[in-house]
């Protein structure tokens, strides 16, 4: 079953004629996701097309889910128009929206996660590589690729993977892959201090799906989100959990590239955060070049 | 983004929050006119205060040997000499660091007759996405060392951002800090007006320790912002051009500045192996993987998801201009960026500025092989690393050497 997505997962692209998104949505074509229709406010009629694929472009997200029957969507739309993009998405009823755009002001996201209170839609991101189920073809091919995430690094299995680091998530899932041990969902939840979704969430959608019979957790300095994972996982986790903290060298007060990743009023420190997941029963990789063989000595 | 207290306390006026009079000053002449018009306005004590981007002010030393970053003047004289011990002067305080910051300009504004002294904040919750306002009536002391000792004296109230501040927000806080009588409906203003700057200017944080009941007309109290602080959300900057127009580069570090130019994300830090490394949580972990090791990171240093031949030459300049580096590791996971691409800034990087000093390369992804091959046919000496920690601990090795 895999969480969130699966390989008949009908996607569209919000921002599919921008230079990034198009580039996107190339790959996740050619990787096999049922990319079924794009949006881009004013080029609604024209065709998105390559190396065969035609892919309809409409003006409004409304409008492509009444013709496509698309029920996720990729966020591709710059930072300054991206939560109006997203709330876009949740007005027409998509079950998922996954939000690649790094930069979107925080004020900003405090109103879209109001916004969406009340409605079924979830968001993933911003600010993150997105979410990749991955395929039984050759290289993970004809899995669901949503988002930024390399496609061909994955191979299809029974590892859950959440992060909010994107190089991070694809460094624990080389590793994995490496070892010939395969993924049920990958998904990147972003580096920003307001998300859709937390590593709790995720957790618990892993701990739930029958085909998922390990996880690991990547988590990093700011908020404590992963400390909140840990609490739970410590009472209801039902499945061996590996982890990974990145920012131990981190300097307080300092903003480290993730928006969200600061140490500030001697909060959200990488000890902290360890120290949660050991006493939760969360095996902490000494380095992060041990994520996948953290986990694997403990199935 | 930080601002200087002046200038928050600017944002903060245009939003209702009461400050002491006061005025900006670079010179120590402009500081004695600042505080003739100041004592001549029936002011009877004026403050100047040192205008740095870093707190604990009051209690630093100036290199010179002058004590104090915040002093307190009952003369227009006094005034001008201790502006003139300030101006071009280097402060160091708790939060600079030894090597202290350059006082440029100070602040020399009234000193009203502090009856108490409250804590007042807005910041982001993160736990509910929220904004949370929280008070205390703790105020002029470290905010967290109350939170550590005596939680019950911070009252903390998290808005609804559909609904903004609403009045009874205004009293519950009020009454939790004792502001009763005429004071409850001024905090409420005062609150909301503070919320509103929170808001309306993108900040990260407004935080204004002490907020002050001082002795106002007729003696009646009055509630005033005798400091202040505003972090702001640089993803924010692009719609507050005059907030923009506040960003003092004299008081961000040379090479994040020129770092912030190339797109590239830039710390220094205190150690000897620098890092250049694609995306921030890689880029963390390098920086841990370093010092597992054994090592001490110089900085750190993310390039972005799709750096490019220039990005990587410029990170090589900015690491190199760091003297206390003594040796350098990539690493790179390109999931879809051609590896090759990076191998080829690299090499050029490394001939441009002549490197003398250990490079271990980990390049993993898409196009590796080629980028390796590259690497190793440059004629470079190149220690190649297989995965991170091979990388991380040949580069401790080669820096021990």
């Amino acid at each position: 079953m895999a969480i969130l997505v699966t390989e008949k997962t009908k996607v569209l692209v919000q921002g599919i004629t921008g230079g990034f998104g198009a580039r996107h949505t190339q790959l996740s074509l050619a990787y096999g996701t049922q990319v079924v229709a794009g949006v881009t406010p004013g080029k609604g009629g024209q065709a998105f097309t390559h190396e065969g694929y035609s892919v309809p472009v409409f003006d409004t997200v409304g409008e492509a889910v009444a013709a496509t029957g698309a029920t996720a969507s990729a966020v591709f739309v710059p930072p300054a128009f991206a939560a109006d993009a997203i709330l876009e998405g949740a007005d027409a009823g998509l079950d998922l929206v996954v939000c690649i755009t790094e930069g979107i002001p925080v004020v900003d996201m405090i109103r879209v996660k109001r916004g969406l209170g009340g409605s079924k839609t979830r968001l993933i991101g911003p600010n993150c590589p997105g979410v990749v189920t991955p395929g039984t073809g050759d290289k993970s091919q004809g899995g669901c690729r949503i988002g930024i995430a390399p496609g061909y690094i994955h191979k299809k299995g029974h590892i859950g993977v959440v992060s909010r680091s994107g190089t991070l998530t694809y460094e624990a899932v080389w590793q994995l892959t490496c070892r010939g041990v395969g993924q049920s969902t990958c998904v990147g939840i972003g580096g920003d201090p307001v998300n859709g979704t937390s590593h709790l969430d995720v957790i618990q959608m892993f701990m739930a799906d029958p085909e998922t019979h390990g996880i690991i957790m990547i988590g990093e300095i700011g908020g404590s989100a992963e400390e909140e994972a840990a609490e739970w996982v410590k009472v209801n986790g039902t499945k061996p959990v590996a982890g990974f903290i990145a920012g131990a060298t981190a300097p307080p007060g300092r903003r480290m590239g993730h928006a969200g990743a600061i140490i500030s009023g001697g909060k959200g420190t990488a000890e902290a955060k360890i120290a949660a997941f050991e006493a939760a029963g969360i095996k902490v990789a000494a380095t992060p070049s041990d994520m996948a063989d953290t986990l694997l000595s403990m199935m | 983004m930080n601002i200087h207290e002046y200038q928050a306390k600017q944002l903060l006026q245009r939003h209702g929050v009461a400050v002491p009079e006061g005025e900006v000053c670079e010179t120590a002449e402009a500081a004695r006119e600042a505080a003739a018009r100041l004592f001549g306005s029936g002011q009877t004590l004026v403050v100047v205060k040192s205008q740095i981007h870093a707190g604990g002010r009051g209690k630093g030393t100036f290199k010179s040997g002058f004590q104090g970053g915040v002093k307190l003047c009952r003369s227009v004289e006094d005034v001008h000499e201790k502006a003139g011990k300030m101006l071009g002067q280097v402060l160091v305080t708790k939060q600079t660091g030894p090597e202290g910051r350059l006082v440029r300009k100070v602040l020399v504004a009234g000193a009203p007759d502090i009856r108490k002294e409250l804590y007042l904040a807005v910041l982001l919750d993160r736990a509910v996405g929220r904004p949370v306002v929280m008070a205390s009536t703790e105020g002029g002391v470290d905010i967290e060392e109350v939170a550590a000792k005596t939680p019950e004296k911070i009252v903390k109230v998290v808005v609804d951002p559909a609904l903004g501040f609403q009045p009874w927000q205004g009293r519950k806080i009020a009454a939790a800090l004792g502001l009763r009588g005429e004071l409850m409906s001024q905090a409420g203003k005062l609150l909301k007006g503070v919320y509103d700057t929170w808001v309306q200017s993108d900040a990260s944080m407004v935080e204004i320790n002490p907020l002050c009941i001082v002795d106002g007309p007729e003696g009646k109290p009055r509630l005033v912002a005798v400091d202040a602080k505003i972090g702001l959300d640089d993803n924010a900057l692009y719609r507050h051009a005059e907030i923009q127009a506040m960003r003092d580069l004299g008081e961000e570090a040379p090479l994040e500045i020129e770092a912030s130019r190339h797109s590239l994300n830039y710390i220094k830090l205190d150690g000897n192996i620098a890092c250049l490394v694609n995306g921030a949580g890689l880029a963390m972990a390098t920086m841990d993987i370093i010092q597992h090791f054994g090592g001490s990171p110089a900085n750190f240093l993310d390039v972005g998801g799709g750096a490019t031949r220039e990005q990587v030459s410029a990170a090589f300049g900015i690491i190199l201009s760091d003297p206390h580096v003594r040796g350098i590791l990539v690493n790179i996971f390109g999931g879809i960026m051609d590896c090759n691409v990076i191998a080829q800034g690299i090499v050029e990087a490394a001939r441009e500025t002549k490197l003398a000093l250990p490079l271990v390369v980990r390049l993993e992804g898409n196009n590796v092989e080629m980028g390796r091959r590259t690497l190793a046919e440059s004629g470079l000496t190149i220690i190649s690393g297989d995965s991170m920690s091979d990388a991380a601990r040949k580069v401790v090795k080669a820096v021990a050497a």
